[in-house]
């Protein structure tokens, strides 16, 4: 195994023939992926193909990473580009931000997780529910500057956006989360003041 | 885009500590004495953390052997140079560059360059004689199966200099 390796040490191992040191790699960045992956997709069934398929897809162009970023922000580049495809494909809605549709559709979306608030009261949970009703790209981004440990300026890379593009866009993106908040978790907020 | 900032939006880039040493110094100051800007200082905090702490989702346990599975049956695209080996290029190169060099060499030093009532150089040239190395049907033959079976056999060698690469891998 190559735990006790960086990123760019196991890189060099697999490109140097030890294709299994892969799996280190896999297993320290399986549920960033993963989460990245379900938020937009929102299905657990098909972001766990599509998380394969990243991986897949990363190890084959392994050797075009130059090292000029660091391999996580490389990666969820190809996880945004996938991910996208397959919205694509499924011709599910990408939502502009300034859609204000998307919450009428977030609402829609997957109601037999709001049918078990009842017994997720504990904050993480509905913080979690509430970033689950957002559409894709507030998922996102939200998801990319909170879990992924993505700095403003690797949003924008991974995005394919201006910095500061990015900037507004995480505003906005936890602007819409409080809001879904205070919809839908009321009584929840109402514990945290 | 609008460049003027709501106060939420400041307060935002105070606590991802995006804001300019002015505004720093601004916020802390309000937030010492404006109730209103505590007050939301302290909400927008505690969604913060909240986000912070919230949960990172795990794939099935099969997810890696998964993985590890398709990748088997894959190659990374290898460069280039790790396969092809330099010597035989190089070989190649010297071995074609001797043969146009000689047969320059041969085809200019039967020119009578002293000679100046020939019209046109091409005219001199046309003139060289290569029947001494290309003289019948039957030499021609023979260079060209020892051409093909040189290509035949430079396959032959890189297809298992990229198998042995692959066996590697």
């Amino acid at each position: 195994m190559s735990t006790g390796l960086n990123d760019n040490e196991i890189i060099s191992k697999v490109l140097n023939g030890d294709h299994e040191a892969y799996a280190g790699l896999v297993n320290r960045y399986q549920n960033y992926v993963f989460t990245l992956t379900l938020r937009m997709i929102k299905s657990r069934e098909d972001a766990e193909e599509v998380a394969q398929d990243i991986f897949i897809k990363a190890y084959r162009s392994l050797s075009s990473f130059r090292g000029d970023s660091k391999f996580s922000t490389w990666l969820y580049t190809i996880v945004n580009t996938t991910a996208i495809t397959f919205l694509r494909k499924k011709k599910l809605d990408i939502h502009s931000l300034d859609n204000e549709k998307v919450f009428e559709v977030a609402d829609s979306q997957d109601s037999g997780l709001r049918a078990n608030l009842v017994e997720q009261k504990s904050k993480v949970s509905m913080v979690n529910n509430a970033i689950a009703l957002l559409n894709p790209d507030d998922a996102q981004i939200i998801t990319l500057f909170y879990k992924a440990e993505q700095t403003l300026e690797e949003i924008a890379q991974v995005l394919g956006l201006e910095t500061n593009t990015a900037k507004v866009r995480l505003h906005r993106a936890r602007t819409r989360l409080k809001e879904k908040m205070e919809t839908h978790f009321a009584e929840e907020v109402r514990d945290l003041n | 885009m609008n460049t003027q900032h709501s106060p939420e939006e400041k307060l935002w880039e105070y606590i991802d500590g995006i804001s300019s040493p002015d505004e720093k110094t601004m916020i802390e100051q309000l937030l010492q004495n404006d109730a209103v800007w505590k007050a939301k200082y302290q909400e927008l905090m505690e969604i913060n953390q909240l986000l912070q702490s919230s949960d990172l989702e795990a794939p099935s346990m099969r997810f890696t052997k998964n993985v590890m599975e398709e990748i088997t049956k894959l190659h990374i695209a290898p460069a280039t140079k790790s396969y092809i080996n330099n010597k035989i290029i190089w070989g190649l190169g010297i071995f074609f560059i001797i043969m146009i060099v000689g047969f320059l060499i041969y085809g200019f030093g039967q020119v009578d360059w002293t000679v100046q009532n020939d019209t046109t150089i091409t005219d001199k040239l046309g003139k060289i004689d290569y029947s001494k190395f290309f003289n019948n049907t039957l030499v021609n033959v023979f260079m060209m199966i020892n051409v093909v079976l040189g290509l035949f056999l430079l396959d032959n060698y890189l297809s298992n200099k990229r198998k042995q690469y692959r066996k590697e891998m």
